[in-house]
């Protein structure tokens, strides 16, 4: 049962955030913004690419191909071109990101099977969506190829063919989006309780609160809860958008899942706890906050894998909480990471978690004069 | 008026000016004249506009409609250099030097390079820093802060001085030295403008605007407005520990408008047209004979807004008796409080029985504020105990938190939340729950007529109604110590009488108070007064025993302040 106290402080500190149009402004706009970002800037590269196709041949092998790929979702639109100097043109221009060249007897070689090639230009400026698209391509000729001469798949091609499991079409924002969660998360969490303290001392409430009969603990627990609310409402909602409006496949188990998540908040909201009793203002602690959650984000594998970084970093990531929540996130959501994986993972943040909280409440209680 | 008008250095024809299209007129058709060689005073309570007014004559915003003119040339065109403007904070660069800050400010001012040696020298002595001009300005006290600032508004000479409130967070003796300053340059014939908060300092100033809300109620000489509480102003002494209920058996009549307690007497003010009758009617309350006194501009300022207000308390009689358990409410014993080599308050004792104000008057910075903290558990003693309600600090801290309401210097309240939220906040702070806590929070809302407000942010609330609510989430658990730390300053009287009828009923409650001011009046309210100056506790009595010290009979509770300091300064340069 809540005492009347600790209820008042809770309800307070949620009002707090929920009144001030700054703090409200924390609470919704980097997520949104985020979210928005993401999601346009990869649909942008993957999707809605033009290809230019040269067809030399018009037989039925070569408008196969053509057809397929003007099928494929990917692909918003094929552009006929009519010699090699509109082909070049046309990448020249960005018209297309690429362009197939079908041979005049390319399906007579098919229909011999001798071998048939078909040429293919990337526009190397827009390499990473260049290699993307290419990836399509090969799959669609192989396919077909593979259609037209069964004995190919097993055959002696001597070409290798990759398939990527988990994300077969190397889809960025599958990738991106479970990693997302963990820096939204983050970023919101930080940014309501570094305020926290630090608010009440810049206004001169905070003496005001240390006079009341609030027990140390009973504020810590109404200044902590409020923002680990807002941080599982956030990831909530990327919970529910990312496999609904991004189809990013949710395979893991929701339940350790949100018991990670649990542990990662309260490790950012001792953290945030720390960072705003050791400030004066709202200023000092936002600063603060950009001073932590930057190398956090950095040194969690969301930009550069970890296993890259040099021998002690790796070290230091291992006290990252964004690092092990990562981890999790991408488990969860792609990787269908199995319960003893996820608790492997879970218990460091636990210690993290316990960790950053025993280190706020005795700063909190050293501070208190 | 016309003549002078045409003699003025600064014009202002009905300036008015609102800061958002909702928001209540800052400053309503004001017209002010600033004439050469005289000081003329703004003054008024906290939120009547006198700082907008000052920074419309120093053309840093335009007024609505109505027109500024400086030396007959409008604001927006006039030579600035003949403005000499200091304004109430952030005038002074506190990194740097008083010698660099006087030569930031000339560079400012484009003032020749050839004079500047000279003027320096001048300006140095006349505010007596010349022995700190290496001194980093952030580190001088309160006082020397604002010479400097006067120091720097004077590196050209301007024909127009504007000082927004010069003597806030400036000891009564400093407040004195830079009056006698100012009071020189208006005889070279500077035209002044001096802006406060405090009624006593208007009585000094050759003219006086007195703004309330936006609008002048008030210009001209400061003893054409004291006047018309000429005659209506009297005085009875009375027993020390009658004076409260006195007080309040006066104040309920209603012949009485307004009253308050001075030292081992009360000093009434009576209605307008109230004759003999109604004066051999008190002198029946107070049990002995009245004596006419000297009205002051306070006086004339409460009658003009229509009185102070009643002598009962809604809020007292409510309020349940605090039993006497015959220990002492507060008690002191040789709090010390050491910040590393630097002593903040030495060795500070003192006892404060049930049912009584005490008072710790003392300059910024002194240690009154330390001591204060040291009470209410905000700073850990370095040295010697502190309790309340009989509660000592250091074992029982929440206990004795739950015995004491606190109420400090800027009402500190949670301005994003509304009245209704902030009461349920403290409220539940204080443990009160369920039908407890919706009764004391109906009650307040009640007494302190805040139906109209429950909803409404209290940052957003006129400084009256914040003051109000302040001490509504105070007491609202009904503590039987009170803690209130400069609890009036910049409102105006009326709210400041409220305010104290409420503390003086609930101490006839036997609730106890402990109180830090700056405000001499305020602390004649009080049973017993200690004065801290220099960590030291530098006397301890009676109003009216501090104010004997001085040696003269009609000497204020402001004479006995600087006497006192005085006579420290010299023990302390003899020894």
């Amino acid at each position: 049962m809540i005492g009347p106290r600790l209820r008042a402080i809770i309800l307070k500190e949620i009002l707090a955030v929920l009144r001030d149009p700054r703090a409200r402004l924390i609470l919704i706009a980097p997520p949104l913004i985020q979210f928005f970002l993401f999601g346009f800037a990869s649909t942008m590269e993957v999707n809605n690419i033009r290809v230019g196709v040269l067809d030399l041949d018009g037989g039925q092998w070569s408008r196969e191909i053509i057809e397929r790929l003007a099928a494929s979702p990917n692909v918003r639109q094929v552009v006929a071109l009519r010699s090699d100097d509109e082909l070049r043109a046309a990448i020249d221009r960005q018209r297309v990101i690429a362009a197939l060249r079908f041979d005049p007897h390319f399906s007579a070689d098919v229909a011999a099977r001798r071998g048939a090639m078909v040429g293919a230009v990337y526009d190397g400026r827009r390499s990473n969506a260049a290699q993307i698209v290419s990836g399509y391509v090969e799959r669609i000729v192989g396919e077909v190829g593979a259609s037209a001469v069964p004995r190919m798949m097993a055959g002696r091609g001597g070409r290798s063919l990759a398939s990527h499991w988990f994300n077969p079409n190397l889809e960025y924002m599958l990738f991106v989006m479970p990693a997302l969660v963990a820096v939204i998360a983050a970023v919101s969490a930080l940014a309501v309780v570094v305020q926290s303290v630090a608010r009440e001392r810049e206004l001169g409430t905070f003496d005001q609160l240390m006079v009341s009969p609030l027990r140390v603990h009973e504020i810590l627990v109404g200044k902590m809860l409020p923002p680990m609310l807002v941080g599982l409402v956030n990831v909530t909602l990327f919970v529910i958008l990312l496999p609904s409006v991004f189809r990013v496949p949710l395979t893991g188990s929701l339940p350790l899942f949100y018991l990670a998540l649990l542990f990662y908040l309260l490790a950012l909201t001792g953290l945030g706890m720390l960072i705003s009793t050791l400030s004066a203002t709202q200023q000092q602690a936002f600063l603060g906050m950009f001073a932590v959650v930057v190398p956090m984000i950095i040194l969690s594998g969301y930009a550069s894998p970890i296993d890259n970084m040099p021998g002690w970093l790796q070290v230091v990531t291992w006290i990252n909480p964004t690092a092990w929540f990562l981890t999790i996130s991408e488990g969860t959501f792609l990787k269908a990471m199995p319960p003893g994986q996820m608790l492997a993972n879970i218990w460091p943040l636990a210690l993290i978690a316990a960790g950053s909280t025993l280190a706020a409440s005795a700063l909190f209680r050293s501070r208190m004069e | 008026m016309d003549d002078d008008r045409t003699a003025a250095v600064a014009i202002g024809r009905g300036v008015s000016k609102r800061f958002a299209p909702d928001a209540p007129m800052a400053l309503d058709a004001v017209d002010i004249a600033i004439l050469p060689g005289r000081m003329t005073g703004l003054v008024g309570p906290d939120g009547a506009g006198k700082t907008t007014l000052i920074r419309m004559l120093a053309g840093l915003i335009a007024p609505d409609s109505g027109d500024v003119t400086v030396t007959g040339v409008p604001v927006d065109r006039v030579d600035r250099s003949l403005i000499g403007y200091m304004p109430q904070r952030f005038g002074l660069y506190e990194d740097l030097t008083v010698i660099e800050n006087l030569r930031l400010y000339a560079d400012l001012r484009a003032l020749p390079l050839e004079e500047r040696a000279d003027r320096f020298a001048r300006l140095l002595e006349f505010t007596d820093l010349a022995r700190f001009r290496n001194r980093l300005a952030g580190k001088l006290s309160g006082g020397m802060k604002q010479k400097l600032g006067l120091a720097c508004a004077l590196v050209r000479d301007p024909a127009l001085l504007l000082l927004d409130e010069p003597g806030v967070g400036v000891d009564p003796v400093s407040r004195r030295e830079l009056w006698a300053l100012v009071r020189g340059l208006v005889g070279d014939g500077i035209g002044v403008l001096w802006s406060t908060a405090y009624l006593d300092e208007a009585e000094q100033c050759d003219t006086v605007f007195l703004l309330s809300e936006g609008r002048v109620l008030h210009s001209g000489l400061p003893e054409d407005l004291t006047g018309r509480a000429a005659g209506r102003i009297w005085q009875a002494p009375v027993e020390q520990a009658r004076r409260r209920a006195m007080l309040r058996e006066a104040l309920d009549l209603a012949s009485v408008i307004d009253g308050a307690v001075k030292g081992d007497a009360i000093r009434l003010m009576l209605a307008d047209g109230a004759g003999r009758d109604d004066v051999a009617m008190l002198e029946q309350v107070a049990g002995g004979p009245l004596t006419p006194a000297t009205p002051r501009f306070e006086d004339a300022f409460i009658d003009l807004l229509g009185g102070g207000p009643g002598g009962t308390s809604a809020l007292a009689r409510d309020y349940r008796t605090i039993a006497d358990d015959g220990g002492a409410a507060i008690e002191a014993v040789g709090l010390t409080k050491r910040f590393g080599d630097f002593t903040a308050a030495s060795d500070i004792c003192f006892s404060v029985p049930r049912g009584q104000v005490f008072g710790l008057l003392g300059p910024n910075g002194a240690g009154k504020s330390t001591t204060f903290k040291m009470l209410c558990g905000l700073l850990t003693p370095t040295e010697g105990t502190g309790s309340v309600a009989g509660k000592d600090l250091r074992h029982a801290r929440a206990d004795a938190r739950q015995s004491l309401g606190y109420m400090a210097q800027k009402f500190s309240l949670y301005g994003d939340l509304s009245v209704r939220q902030n009461l349920r906040f403290f409220a539940g702070a204080y443990g009160l729950s369920g039908r407890a806590a919706a009764d004391a929070i109906d009650r307040m809302i009640a007494i302190f007529h805040l139906e109209g407000q429950v909803d409404v942010n209290s940052g957003g609330l006129p400084l009256g109604f914040r003051q109000r609510l302040a001490l509504a989430c105070a007491v609202m658990h009904q503590p039987p110590v009170l803690f209130l730390d400069e609890p009036t300053s910049g409102v105006d009287p009326i709210v400041r009488r409220e305010f104290w009828s409420h503390i003086n009923g609930l101490v006839e409650r036997g609730v106890s108070v402990l109180v830090t001011t700056h405000f001499m009046e305020e602390a004649e309210y009080c049973d017993r007064i200690a004065l801290i100056y220099r960590a030291e506790q530098i006397a301890t009595g009676t109003p009216d025993e501090l104010k004997a010290q001085v040696g003269r009979p009609d000497a204020t509770m402001e004479d006995a302040f600087i006497a006192l300091i005085e006579a420290s300064d010299a023990r302390r340069q003899a020894a």
